[in-house]
């Protein structure tokens, strides 16, 4: 996995609220067999006029000019900023696939769905929880100031804007870790196998209907 | 000793290793399907990786299959990429020796119908797959969310999963549910009452007398949209119902392992006393059938109600989601639920596919016929078993005479990947469990609704209170 450790970028803001991963990749995409390859169909259904499908040529797509991460001055974001329980919906993990794939590698809202939020860390991706509050003065400031770009700190846990204005925000000690450093998480949890075999053993004697 | 909830039960007896809050959990059951598993096995496979407990691993291709005639197999799917998914579920699970139903199998079915139909899952499990609604069979007093396609990988390789613990959610039901008014409209009622943020970091346990008095299905239908809620898992306490049901399946305990296995699930409660974090009371008695009227599932009234207005909006950002899903759903305020039209009908999805579902819309389409606008009435049942059931009550003569089309078994219309879609600006009574732009067909329209009600919507041509029918 790659490292997370500082971001200095552009930020982009989608003002909606309940963002779902149906939204964020739709369904067609997630025939695919492979990993990579979903950024352009991010948002699909709202970025373009047409009807995506698999296959398609992106670049020869109609824009839809009226979505706001079409316009020009958001190009290159790599900060996302929106709206409360962000990702919600199914697991799919296709979602922070298609966003990294993007550009993103941050997301800012005031809250997240449990799955969409994890499925950000075994990517490489930071997703930051700040006050709705908080948000809300992102959005102005976005919205009024082109080229507007935040600070992501992970070590230090920051949001700094370009009026040094710094934002501290929760993050779990141990994804925290994973991330600062790249570490393979299936590595990570096979230095407990002796653990997870004793476990096993002991879970296989009370409740072998469980083994059948 | 402390009183401990049902998702500490569940949650404390598979933790293998703790450290700073982050527990790494036993997981006893993987569901797998064809959409969130190839870049796991790929994963497995790059990395030299093997897979650590096969025989815990039950695989069924479910999203993408055909609906209709399919007896030539993975090779007669017509959409070249499909079909490459459903070939690589084969080939992956030919090549790590996994369990699977394939296309052809009259065991097929969606994933979160056949764990149970098969007693795949079981009380006091841990139940993972690469698909939200996993929640589904916490209905049995296990514990079981979606995972992503890194952690389907990390569960094949490990047996395990990293995972913290969520708060807790006590949803309390009690009283009698009115005639005609479902385990569907209980989740509804909940999500209209909650939002589906409201569960977020949540787990939820429902309880109450209403929630005793539904059947095993109900309880799974009612789990399955907790993640619409927010939250990842759903659960309910054993009880006779669970056990009676579990009885006799081909994963079910050996007659010689059943009492123990009895003994142990009937301690799969909360303690009288458990504390939670957060309470939900809901009077049974007062949940009407619901219809969701916009683009989430947290927009719902009741069938007796209208869309609402503007000026009922808790605030901005609400009242932006709310016009954008009055503009998408080519709906206007004050409109009442019953002067709704409709163009299509699904009856099916891991929320209301198995067969009591399918009797309960039989009942109400039975001696009747669609109305002539609805183009299409689609009756999708949840596994090969769940049909040939239906095909043996005469169930699927029913519908064909109603103007149904009767399908094979798979997610179908619930979220499109197939065939079967909502053209753009059609509006779909469904059955399924999720309204969001797009999710039936890009451009189509859903409302979600119960089996009762999505037949009765058929029939009438625009939704009708199926309890005055």
């Amino acid at each position: 996995m790659q490292a997370f450790t500082q971001l200095n970028g552009l930020v982009a803001p989608l003002d909606r609220a309940n963002v779902d991963t149906d939204a964020i990749i739709p369904k067609q995409f997630l025939k695919s067999i492979k990993r990579s390859g979903f950024g352009p169909n991010a948002f699909d259904e709202w970025r373009y006029l047409d009807h995506g499908e698999p296959g398609m040529d992106n670049s020869k797509r109609p824009l839809n000019p009226d979505f706001v991460l079409n316009q020009t001055r958001y190009q290159g974001a790599s900060i996302l900023l929106t709206r409360e329980n962000f990702g919600c919906g199914s697991s799919r993990e296709h979602a922070p696939w298609a966003l990294e794939d993007n550009g993103f590698r941050v997301v800012i809202s005031s809250s997240f769905a449990d799955i969409f939020f994890n499925n950000c860390f075994k990517n490489g991706m930071l997703p930051i929880v700040l006050s709705a509050e908080i948000v809300e003065g992102l959005f102005k400031e976005v919205e009024s100031s082109v080229g507007y770009q935040l600070n992501v700190d992970l070590d230090a846990q920051s949001v700094t804007t370009p009026g040094g204005k710094a934002y501290v925000f929760e993050v779990d000690a141990v994804r925290k870790h994973n991330l600062l450093n790249g570490l393979d998480e299936i590595d990570l949890t096979m230095q407990q196998q002796d653990k997870i075999k004793a476990f096993e053993i002991k879970h296989r004697q009370t409740q072998p209907w469980l083994f059948n | 000793m402390v009183a401990k909830t049902l998702y500490d039960k569940l949650f404390d007896s598979h933790v293998i290793h703790e450290e700073n809050g982050t527990a790494l959990i036993y997981i006893d059951r993987h569901l797998v399907h064809e959409v969130t598993s190839p870049q796991a096995f790929e994963g497995l496979k790059l990395a030299g990786r093997k897979v650590w407990r096969v025989n815990s691993i039950l695989a069924v291709p479910d999203h993408n299959v055909p609906t209709t005639e399919r007896s030539s197999g993975v090779v007669g799917i017509t959409d070249p990429i499909s079909r490459l998914q459903v070939q690589t579920l084969d080939d992956n699970c030919a090549d790590f020796g996994i369990t699977e139903f394939k296309m052809n199998d009259h065991r097929q079915g969606i994933v979160h119908v056949i764990g149970p139909e098969q007693g795949a899952t079981l009380p006091g499990m841990t139940v993972v797959c690469g698909d939200s609604h996993t929640s589904t069979h916490g209905a049995f007093g296990a514990l079981a969310h979606g995972i992503g396609t890194s952690e389907v990988e990390h569960v094949m390789a490990t047996q395990c999963l990293v995972q913290k613990k969520s708060k807790s959610l006590l949803v309390k039901v009690e009283g009698q549910l009115g005639l005609g008014v479902t385990a569907k409209d209980i989740a509804l009622a909940v999500i209209g009452k909650i939002g589906t943020a409201g569960g977020n970091g949540y787990a939820i346990e429902f309880v109450g007398s209403a929630i005793r008095d539904l059947s095993m299905e109900g309880r799974m239908t009612l789990c399955n949209m907790a993640i619409e809620a927010g939250a990842r898992a759903g659960m309910v306490a054993v009880d006779d119902t669970t056990i009676n049901y579990v009885k006799g399946r081909p994963f079910s305990p050996k007659p010689e392992q059943w009492d123990s296995a009895v003994a142990y699930w009937k301690t799969l409660h909360s303690d009288a006393g458990a504390g939670f974090d957060k309470t939900v009371e809901l009077d049974a008695a007062t949940i009407q059938p619901q219809v969701t009227w916009g683009t989430s599932p947290e927009m719902v009234v009741g069938i007796d109600g209208k869309v609402p207005s503007l000026d009922l909006a808790k605030n901005d950002v609400q009242r932006g989601d709310w016009e954008r899903a009055y503009a998408y759903m080519g709906l206007s305020a004050d409109t009442p639920i019953t002067e709704i039209n409709i163009d299509k009908v699904f009856i099916g999805s891991c929320t209301n596919s198995r067969i009591e579902d399918l009797r309960a819309a039989a009942t109400v389409a039975k001696g009747k016929h669609i109305a002539p606008n609805v183009k299409l009435a689609l009756v999708v049942p949840g596994s090969g078993l769940v049909k040939a059931q239906a095909e043996q009550e005469g169930l699927d003569k029913v519908f064909i005479a109603a103007g149904f089309e009767w399908r094979e078994p798979g997610c179908s219309m619930c979220l499109a990947m197939n065939a079967d879609r909502l053209e753009p600006g059609e509006r779909c009574a469904s059955t399924s469990n999720r309204n969001f732009e797009g999710r039936q067909g890009q451009g189509g329209r859903t409302h979600l609704v119960s089996p009762e009600m999505a037949a009765a919507a058929a029939i009438a041509g625009h939704f009708v209170d199926v309890r005055h029918l």
